[in-house]
């Protein structure tokens, strides 16, 4: 297991914090990086501000700039501060720190439930298209024009319900 | 429309039932949603809450399950409205204190419940009265359905529905019951239970959510995790631990009214007593003494009283409710006082607790009037 801050080293140091009465957190460290932290110290620390503070470090040495949202101009310290985020491209923006937030807190990391169905059509259509693209390139190849000619119909079909999905 | 001739009198709403209702008062699914393109709530500035208000309002009120509903922004609605609010369940501490730039909206049911530019730009919630979590979450389901033909939801193929706060990220779900748990407070085993459901991932809150304490021995039961799972799963889940809980609860009162019965009918009969003849009587004091009357009601205790009387009492006692029936400005002092004779008055015809009911507690319960 890698060290969850440095991403290079081998964790040694495995830490459990009580959030909330009914919230653990997980944190995994190399030697250096919990030196670093002080965590080796019995002093007790916040762990969203460690994972935030330290990305927030890194981003600021490999950029020299604080990382900004450029949706609505959130901050990582106004996370901290807020414990919400500022709009949807805080997602996007923050992804480093927030995914090990998010391991912490949830089932999983990628969403499976709800999508909404003009989304799902679309991706549906997608996929339909590329498999009528696939099998007519096997009729041409096999010189079957006349199923060529079907499928070249149905592929418009499906193209123009594609359109039409997105201009809506 | 003002909001108190829109909503239903609790007379009313306490006649309610649902499955197992002796101990599960209400069912609760709600989804958060947020528009792409605009910053969530609680960082958007107000031009931009109030861009969200007019998208969404007009979307939520066109929908024909709220067909008729009652629609105002918080700034028309004054503080004792909202406390009001409050007191129902019907909208979040948090809302309450919302002014222009969010919304509400209300069916005549007080089944659906929306709320505009909460944490999120949209918090929709369905109600059901008892254990309903399936239907609860099949008529949101619905609602949310409709109204992404309508609005352009922040979403995500990776992280689902995007959520001001990351705890709600994914399916934005949060799904949740109030129960009525006396038996495993007195018994004793509550502290035990909440661990057992905390370690599978759930929260146990008190009467009002999130940091509040559990008044009258009701406790409120939510999923934590919205990431990774499908809300179908989370909603069975949630039902599976209510039903255990449930199962330990009628348990807790069966071993206490057969191993230490006196304790149970000490404990009802003073609260009768106090509840029934007092002249001064605090909020939180009313709803601990009713929650013990309820489980008297349960336990046919009170042959000519209905536990709809006592879910009533349990809205109408409450401070804002209480001030509604008075025009002029009331001290908490004033108040004590008023709720005092209210409680007198309304449980004068409601004879003594008497520990053995004649043909055990079902028959006692259905002896009406």
């Amino acid at each position: 297991m890698l060290c969850m801050l440095c991403k290079k080293n081998l964790a040694t140091v495995h830490l459990t914090q009580m959030v909330d009465p009914d919230k653990i957190q997980k944190v995994d460290l190399c030697e250096d990086c919990a030196n670093k932290k002080g965590v080796k110290s019995d002093i007790s620390f916040a762990l969203a501000d460690q994972f935030l503070s330290a990305s927030q470090e890194i981003a600021q040495a490999a950029g020299g700039v604080e990382v900004r949202c450029p949706g609505c101009g959130f901050t990582q310290a106004d996370f901290k501060k807020a414990g919400r985020l500022g709009c949807a491209q805080c997602y996007p923006t923050f992804a480093e720190g927030l995914e090990s937030l998010l391991k912490s807190m949830h089932k999983g990391i990628k969403h499976i439930g709800k999508v909404p169905a003009a989304l799902r059509q679309g991706r549906d259509l997608s996929e339909r298209l590329k498999h009528l693209q696939k099998k007519l390139d096997r009729a041409v190849t096999a010189e079957d024009f006349e199923q060529a000619a079907g499928l070249r119909d149905e592929i418009k079909a499906a193209k123009e319900q594609l359109d039409n999905m997105l201009a809506r | 429309m003002n909001i108190h001739d829109f909503l239903c009198p609790p007379v009313e709403s306490a006649r309610r039932t649902g499955p197992h209702d002796r101990i599960v008062m209400s069912s609760r699914v709600r989804l958060a949603r947020n528009l792409r393109g605009l910053a969530f709530p609680g960082w958007a500035k107000k031009s931009e809450r109030v861009k969200a208000l007019d998208i969404i309002r007009p979307a939520v009120e066109g929908l024909p399950q709220l067909t008729g509903a009652f629609s105002e922004t918080m700034d028309n609605l004054g503080p004792l409205d909202k406390q009001i609010l409050v007191e129902r369940h019907l909208i979040s501490r948090e809302h309450a204190a919302k002014s222009s730039g969010s919304g509400l909206i209300l069916n005549k049911e007080e089944s659906l419940c929306v709320m505009i530019n909460e944490e999120d730009h949209l918090r929709m919630q369905a109600l059901r009265p008892g254990l309903q979590l399936r239907q609860a979450w099949m008529s949101i389901d619905q609602v949310d359905s409709d109204l992404e033909r309508k609005l352009d939801y922040a979403f995500s193929p990776e992280l689902g529905y995007l959520t001001a706060c990351p705890t709600n990220l994914g399916t934005g779900i949060r799904v949740s019951a109030m129960l009525h748990l006396p038996g495993l407070v007195l018994h004793e085993q509550i502290t035990q239970i909440i661990s057992s459901v905390n370690r599978l991932g759930m929260a146990v809150r008190g009467l009002y959510g999130e940091g509040t304490e559990a008044l009258g021995n009701v406790f409120q039961v939510s999923n934590q995790m919205t990431l990774g799972e499908i809300e179908t799963d989370i909603v069975e889940r949630l039902n599976k631990v209510l039903l255990q809980i449930i199962e330990h609860e009628e348990n807790a009162r069966g071993v206490l009214l057969e191993k230490r019965p006196k304790i149970v009918y000490n404990q009802i009969g003073r609260a009768y007593g106090i509840l029934a003849n007092a002249h001064s009587i605090a909020s939180k004091e009313t709803m601990n003494l009713l929650s013990l009357m309820r489980l008297g009601v349960d336990l046919g205790e009170f042959p000519n009283a209905q536990r709809a009387l006592i879910d009533e009492l349990f809205v109408i006692t409450q401070p804002a409710h209480l001030q509604k029936q008075f025009t002029e400005k009331l001290v908490a002092e004033e108040r004590d006082l008023l709720r005092a004779d209210m409680l007198r008055e309304r449980l004068r015809d409601v004879s003594r607790p008497n520990p053995k009911p004649a043909g055990g507690s079902g028959a006692a319960l259905d002896k009406r009037n």
